[in-house]
C-alpha cells in the first residue's frame, strides 16, 4: 500500500496525539501516587501500599472509583456552565503539551516524531493556552452558586492574573538569549556545552570558533529568572504554598466544592497535567530540554540510531521527574501564604525582580552579543 | 485545508458574535465574546500573522476578558430584561451599519490591487517568523506611536491608582 505524504503526516500526527495523551494521562495518575507516597515518607508513614505491589495499582483503583461514583448535580447550579467548566480546565491543561519537543529531531518522511507540532511561537502558545485555563476555574466557582466556590474562584482568578505577569516576564531573558520563541530553537541555544550552557547556569568552556579553539563564557545565567518562574508557576498551578483557591481550612474545597465523580476528577487531572506542563516548560527553557548535561563528551551517535534517539527522551523525562518531585517536596514542607501576603509578594517582589532580570540580561546581551 | 480552517472559524466567529448580542445573561455574552476572539486569532494565524494571533489570545482572551468575567462574577449581575429597543437604533443604527459595511466592502474590492493580498495559509507551512520584523518596525519606524501608547497606558494606570486610593 502506497501512502501519500499528506496521509503519512495525518496518520503519524493522530498516532502522536494518541500516544502523548495516553502517556500524559498515565503520568498524571502516577504523579498522584508519587505525591501520596513521597508525602507519606516525609510524614513518616507508609502512604498507599495495599493495592498491588508497593501500591502501584492504586491509581487504577482510584480511577475506577471516580468513574463509578454518583454524579451529583446540585439544584441551583447554572447547568451548561457547570458542566463545561471542568472540560475547559482539563482540555486547556492537556492541549498545551502539544508544542513540547520531547527529544532530538528525528524525522520519518518529513514528520518529526518526538513532538506533536513544531510552531515558531511555541512558547506563546503555551502561555496563551494556560491563560485560557483560568476560565475553567472562574466559571466553576460562579456556576456552582455556592459562596465558598465563588470565593475560591475569585481568589484563583486574581491570583492567576497577577502571577501571569511575573511568569511571562521571567521568560523574556531566555527568549532574548535564544532570539526565538520556538521551543526547539530555545533548546538548541543551550545544548552546545552540556550543563554549562544551560540557561540557568553559565561558565567558561572551550569554544570551537573561526579563530581556533578559545575559552569563552557560555550559558545564560538566568538563575534569577528561573526562581521567579518557579514561584510564579507554583502560583499558576494553584499548588502549595500558593493553594489559596482551595484552602480547605477556610473554603471547604474552594472552586470544586460542588463537584463530584468524573467532573471532580477532571479538575484533579487538570491540576496534575498543569504541573507536568510547567515542569516540561522549566526543563525546556532553563535546563536544556532533551539535551544531555554531559554535552558532547559522548559521541553523538552513541549506541546506534535507536539508542541515540531514546537517550534524550530519558534525559527529558528525568528532568521533568525532578521538577515534579520538587513540587511534592515543597507542598509537604511549606505552610500556606495568607492572601494579602500572596498578592504583595507577586506584585511588589516577583514583578520588579523579573523586570530587573530583563534589563540585566538585555544589557549583557547588548554589550557582549 | 486552510480554506476549511478559515470557513470553520469564520462561521464560528459570526455565530458567536450573534450569540453575544442575543444572550440575556452578561456572563454568556462575555463567553461568546471569548469564542469570537479565539476564532479571530485562528484566522490571523492562517493569514500568517502568528504573533498577532498569540497576542490576541493572551491579551484579549486571557487578560481583558478574564477581568470582564471577574467583574460580572463580583457584581453578581443577573439576567437583563428584553426590551423593544430604542427608536434611534432602528432609524440611525441599522442604516449606519449597512452604510459602513458597504463602504468597507467597496474599498476592499476596488482597491485590492494597491492594498495587496494576503495569501490564505501561505505562511502556515514554512518556518518563517514575523516576530523579528514586527519588533524591528516597532522600534524604528513606529517608535513614536509605540512610546506614546506606552505613556498613555501608564497615565491610565496612575489614574486607576488615584481613583482606587482610599480617602483620608
Amino acid at each position: 500500500m502506497h501512502l501519500s505524504d499528506f496521509q503519512i503526516f495525518l496518520l503519524l500526527t493522530i498516532l502522536k496525539i494518541v500516544v502523548v495523551l495516553v502517556i500524559m494521562l498515565t503520568s498524571v495518575a502516577y504523579t498522584v501516587l508519587l505525591e501520596r507516597k513521597v508525602i507519606g515518607l516525609i510524614q513518616n508513614r507508609w502512604g498507599p501500599s495495599r493495592v498491588g505491589p508497593f501500591g502501584l495499582l492504586q491509581p487504577l483503583v482510584d480511577g475506577i472509583k471516580l468513574f463509578l461514583k454518583e454524579d451529583l448535580m446540585p439544584m441551583a447550579v447554572e447547568r451548561p456552565l457547570f458542566v463545561i467548566a471542568p472540560v475547559i480546565a482539563l482540555s486547556c491543561a492537556l492541549v498545551s503539551i502539544s508544542v513540547v519537543p520531547f527529544g532530538n529531531v528525528f524525522t520519518y518522511r518529513g514528520v518529526s516524531l518526538f513532538e506533536i507540532s513544531d510552531i515558531n511561537i511555541g512558547l506563546l502558545v503555551i502561555l496563551g493556552i494556560t491563560s485560557i485555563g483560568v476560565y475553567g476555574i472562574a466559571l466553576s466557582g460562579w456556576s456552582s452558586n455556592n459562596k465558598y466556590s465563588l470565593l475560591g474562584s475569585l481568589r484563583a482568578s486574581a491570583q492567576l492574573i497577577s502571577y501571569e505577569l511575573a511568569l511571562g516576564l521571567s521568560l523574556v531573558g531566555v527568549v532574548l538569549r535564544a532570539g526565538s520563541l520556538r521551543l526547539r530553537d530555545i533548546v538548541d541555544s543551550q545544548s552546545a556545552h552540556g550543563a554549562l550552557s544551560w540557561n540557568i547556569f553559565g561558565g567558561p568552556a572551550r569554544v570551537h570558533g573561526a579563530g581556533g579553539t578559545t575559552w569563552a563564557i557560555v550559558g545564560g545565567f538566568q538563575i534569577l529568572g528561573f526562581f521567579i518562574y518557579l514561584m510564579a508557576a507554583y502560583a499558576e498551578t494553584n499548588r502549595a504554598p500558593f493553594d489559596l483557591p482551595e484552602a480547605e481550612s477556610e473554603l471547604v474545597a474552594g472552586y470544586h466544592t460542588e463537584y463530584s465523580s468524573m467532573k471532580f476528577a477532571m479538575f484533579f487531572m487538570a491540576e496534575y497535567a498543569n504541573m507536568i506542563t510547567v515542569s516540561c516548560v522549566a526543563t525546556l527553557l532553563f535546563f536544556g530540554g532533551a539535551s544531555s548535561p554531559l554535552g558532547h563528551l559522548l559521541p553523538d551517535n552513541f549506541g546506534g540510531t535507536f539508542l541515540s534517539a531514546i537517550f534524550p527522551i530519558l534525559w527529558f523525562v528525568f528532568k521533568v521527574f525532578c521538577f515534579l518531585f520538587l513540587y511534592i517536596w515543597v507542598r509537604s514542607t511549606l505552610p500556606r501564604f495568607r492572601y494579602d501576603q500572596l498578592m504583595s509578594f507577586g506584585w511588589k517582589f516577583l514583578l520588579p525582580a523579573a523586570m530587573l532580570n530583563i534589563v540585566l540580561t538585555s544589557l549583557v546581551l547588548a554589550f557582549h552579543g | 485545508m486552510q480554506l476549511a480552517l478559515f470557513i470553520i472559524f469564520a462561521v464560528l466567529c459570526v455565530v458567536f458574535a450573534l450569540n453575544f448580542l442575543f444572550q440575556r445573561h452578561p456572563i454568556n455574552s462575555a463567553l461568546s465574546l471569548i469564542v469570537v476572539m479565539m476564532s479571530l486569532a485562528v484566522i490571523y494565524w492562517t493569514l500568517g500573522a502568528e504573533f498577532l494571533a498569540a497576542a490576541q489570545v493572551i491579551v484579549y482572551s486571557g487578560a481583558v476578558m478574564v477581568l470582564f468575567t471577574f467583574v460580572i462574577m463580583l457584581l453578581n449581575a443577573g439576567e437583563e430584561e428584553r426590551t423593544r429597543g430604542s427608536k434611534i437604533a432602528y432609524i440611525v443604527g441599522i442604516p449606519g451599519v449597512i452604510a459602513v459595511f458597504a463602504l468597507l466592502a467597496y474599498t476592499f474590492v476596488h482597491e485590492h490591487s494597491t492594498l495587496g493580498m494576503a495569501h490564505l495559509g501561505g505562511h502556515l507551512n514554512n518556518g518563517v517568523s514575523n516576530l523579528e520584523e514586527v519588533s524591528r518596525i516597532l522600534f524604528t519606524d513606529m517608535l513614536l506611536p509605540f512610546e506614546v501608547t506606552s505613556i498613555l497606558i501608564l497615565v491610565a494606570i496612575l489614574g486607576a491608582v488615584v481613583l482606587a486610593r482610599k480617602e483620608h
